[in-house]
């Protein structure tokens, strides 16, 4: 991949980065005398976060770079940030660039929120002159008129995260590295960032944005490259980045095992013998079914509660259920005993990893088991919103 | 390149801008600290070392004199002793953007300058009480500040470079100014050590500064390196080359470790 040079603005070759870590830090003289003498010794270990980077982003072009924790990505954003400087290989920029790898760089909280803004504009390269011109602005798009001469640490968090997104909302700059901290916050604070993802993308500005969040990057990006392992593993298009980012996550089956949780509690009376949920689930399954087994060792009385909990991929509880509730009572169960308990649900999953977790206690809360993260699967679409659009939602409309 | 410079210059003002507002942020005098601290200090090593020690004497207004010495000195200290762990304590910052890292040490340089500027009010109001005539002699005070601001600067950027390796300098340099202080001519006239011993001390770029400044400021009957090495001028390339080594070194030094202290702090 040579890159042409007329028209890409940002241009990575041959870039790779070591970091040495010692095994014990030299943070004093007699420290730096003693590694001199151990010299044969292996005080450090060469850690490869980038190996052999080469990409171009054009002018006004979108990039995605994604990859898993701990693949390089926020080591190359970096780079690209001129923060590091790449052990092999250069880096070319050209034009202003800007980074956000973090909201309110330099935010003193000693500070009035009026200081803050001048502060926080010099640290992104904008004379008080040219803050002077966009100081209203960006206090009303935070919407923090009445709290300008107040000092900072008064603020509550999020109007701080409010103050430094409009900073940088309003930072003109040829190039923006973006960092996916700049979407955490609440829904509202979301829909703000996305809105100015979009505006960004109408005005043509060149973005580098790295993300964990694949419907961003289907939405905004128009190429992409993937990072596993210090490497680019793929450079593409958006959709195709995305693509192979989820198969990441689908578990092969030498894995299997590896998957299920061993957080396991309870007395045993009753056990899930089996646990069946789909690893892989994509939008051509309209259902998703979870099959439980269960088998008796010892006798346990009537009204056994059987269930499960579904949890998204922010680990958050989605849904579940069990048999009381569906109105189905076991009856008492001698030792060897067996039931097999079906669920089916539409598929209304969005992208991602969802885990199981499943249930088995007596009427008056004995836990016979209790299995979490008994299984995984990962929900894979190819259209992704913020929300499932999924099975078809009829619309009737007219005009009345 | 010149992108780079205005980004410098526009930090720059800003950091001092800040460091100034937060220097003394919710004291009752705030900025009268500036002027009281060393003032209060005075007080107590004039009347130890004027009046009791009476290390100081034969001299027309030794009030003036001794403050000076001290204000000067302080400049020093305040610079130095402030930079140490400035590069550090900025580690969360380095991690997270790029910017030039030489103005965070520029930028207490010209703090301490601001300082500098406001005990100079205070000294000229001494001058003022003891009848200290301002002559067109008091100019060679300008050149003065300059090397003690380019000497402390320098040691500024070695400083703070170091730290991010070796965390011991923080003590080193703590220990070694309360050395300087006492070998320094501050407390004392230069005259009542042994000529040798003087000739010896006077080549520390900090004491030919403050005698130089007393002698162009306070009064004539005081030692310097011009008196104290009659018809060798050249001696004075001594303490000034030492301190251009300094500004040189540390300033190097700095430049070349500045683009892994992201990495390091």
């Amino acid at each position: 991949m040579k890159p042409r040079p007329s028209d890409s603005v940002i241009s990575v070759e041959h870039v790779s980065k070591d970091f040495l870590l010692p095994h014990e830090k030299t943070n004093s003289i007699k420290g730096a005398f003693v590694g001199m003498y151990k010299k044969h010794s292996k005080t450090h270990e060469v850690q490869h976060a980038l190996h052999d980077i080469n990409l171009e982003v054009k002018k006004g072009e979108f990039f995605g770079i994604v990859g898993r924790n701990g693949s390089g990505k926020s080591t190359l954003l970096k780079i690209l940030a001129g923060i590091y400087q790449p052990t092999e290989g250069s880096v070319r920029t050209i034009g202003k660039l800007v980074p956000f790898i973090e909201l309110g760089v330099g935010f003193n909280p000693e500070l009035t929120g009026r200081e803050n803004v001048y502060l926080n504009g010099a640290m992104l390269g904008f004379a008080r002159k040219e803050i002077d011109a966009m100081y209203d602005d960006i206090v009303a798009f935070a919407e923090l008129e009445r709290f300008m001469d107040q000092k900072l640490k008064n603020y509550s968090s999020g109007m701080q995260v409010r103050l430094a997104f409009s900073m940088a909302t309003r930072a003109e700059a040829d190039m923006l590295l973006v960092d996916e901290v700049l979407a955490v916050g609440d829904a509202d604070f979301q829909r703000k960032c996305f809105e100015y993802f979009r505006q960004l993308k109408k005005n043509n500005k060149t973005v580098i944005f790295v993300s964990h969040d694949m419907g961003a990057i289907r939405e905004y990006c128009d190429r992409g490259v993937l990072i596993e392992g210090s490497k680019i593993i793929l450079s593409g298009k958006a959709n195709q980045i995305a693509d192979e980012y989820t198969r990441l996550f689908i578990p092969s089956d030498k894995h299997e095992n590896a998957q299920r949780s061993k957080e396991r509690v309870g007395n045993g009376k009753l056990r899930f013998v089996g646990v069946e949920f789909p690893r892989r689930v994509t939008a051509a399954d309209k259902h998703i079914t979870i099959v439980l087994n269960i088998q008796s060792k010892d006798s346990v009385p009537a009204g056994t509660r059987i269930g499960f909990k579904l949890s998204d991929p922010m680990d958050r509880p989605l849904m579940g259920t069990n048999n009381e509730l569906a109105g189905e009572y076991t009856r008492a169960m001698k030792s060897g005993d067996k039931y097999e308990l079906t669920y089916r649900f539409e598929n209304l999953l969005n992208e991602g990893k969802y885990s199981l977790e499943v249930l088995a206690e007596s009427a008056d809360g004995e836990i016979y088991d209790w299995w979490v993260g008994a299984a995984a699967c990962v929900v894979y679409k190819e259209k992704r919103t913020g929300y499932p659009v999924e099975p078809a939602i009829s619309l009737k409309m007219k005009k009345i | 390149m010149k992108k780079r410079y205005s980004y410098s210059i526009i930090l720059l003002r800003e950091l001092v801008r800040t460091d100034f507002k937060l220097r003394y942020q919710s004291s009752v005098l705030g900025y009268m600290w500036s002027l009281l601290r060393p003032l209060m200090l005075f007080t107590i090593l004039y009347f130890i070392f004027v009046h009791f020690a009476g290390t100081i004497k034969g001299i027309h207004a030794p009030a003036v004199y001794l403050l000076l010495g001290i204000v000067l000195w302080n400049y020093f200290v305040e610079v130095t002793s402030g930079s140490v762990a400035a590069i550090v304590s900025k580690g969360d910052l380095l991690r997270k953007i790029n910017f030039p890292k030489y103005v965070v040490i520029v930028a207490g340089s010209f703090g301490a300058l601001i300082n500098l500027g406001l005990n100079a009010i205070v000294i000229g109001f001494f001058m003022f009480l003891n009848h200290v005539p301002l002559t067109a002699h008091a100019l060679l005070i300008i050149p003065l500040v300059a090397e003690l601001f380019i000497v402390a600067l320098g040691a500024a950027f070695l400083l703070s470079a170091l730290f991010v390796k070796f965390r011991d300098v923080s003590y080193i340099w703590e220990i070694a100014m309360q050395a300087g202080f006492y070998l320094t001519p501050i407390l004392y006239v230069i005259t009542i050590l042994p000529v040798k011993v003087s000739k010896i001390l006077i080549l520390n770029p900090l004491a030919q500064i403050i005698q130089d400044a007393r002698h162009a400021l306070v009064t004539t009957n005081t030692q310097t390196i011009a008196q104290l090495y009659p018809g060798k001028p050249w001696v004075w390339a001594v303490p000034v080359g030492i301190v251009l080594a300094i500004a040189v070194v540390g300033g190097l030094y700095f430049r070349k470790r500045s683009k892994s202290f992201a990495e390091e702090v």
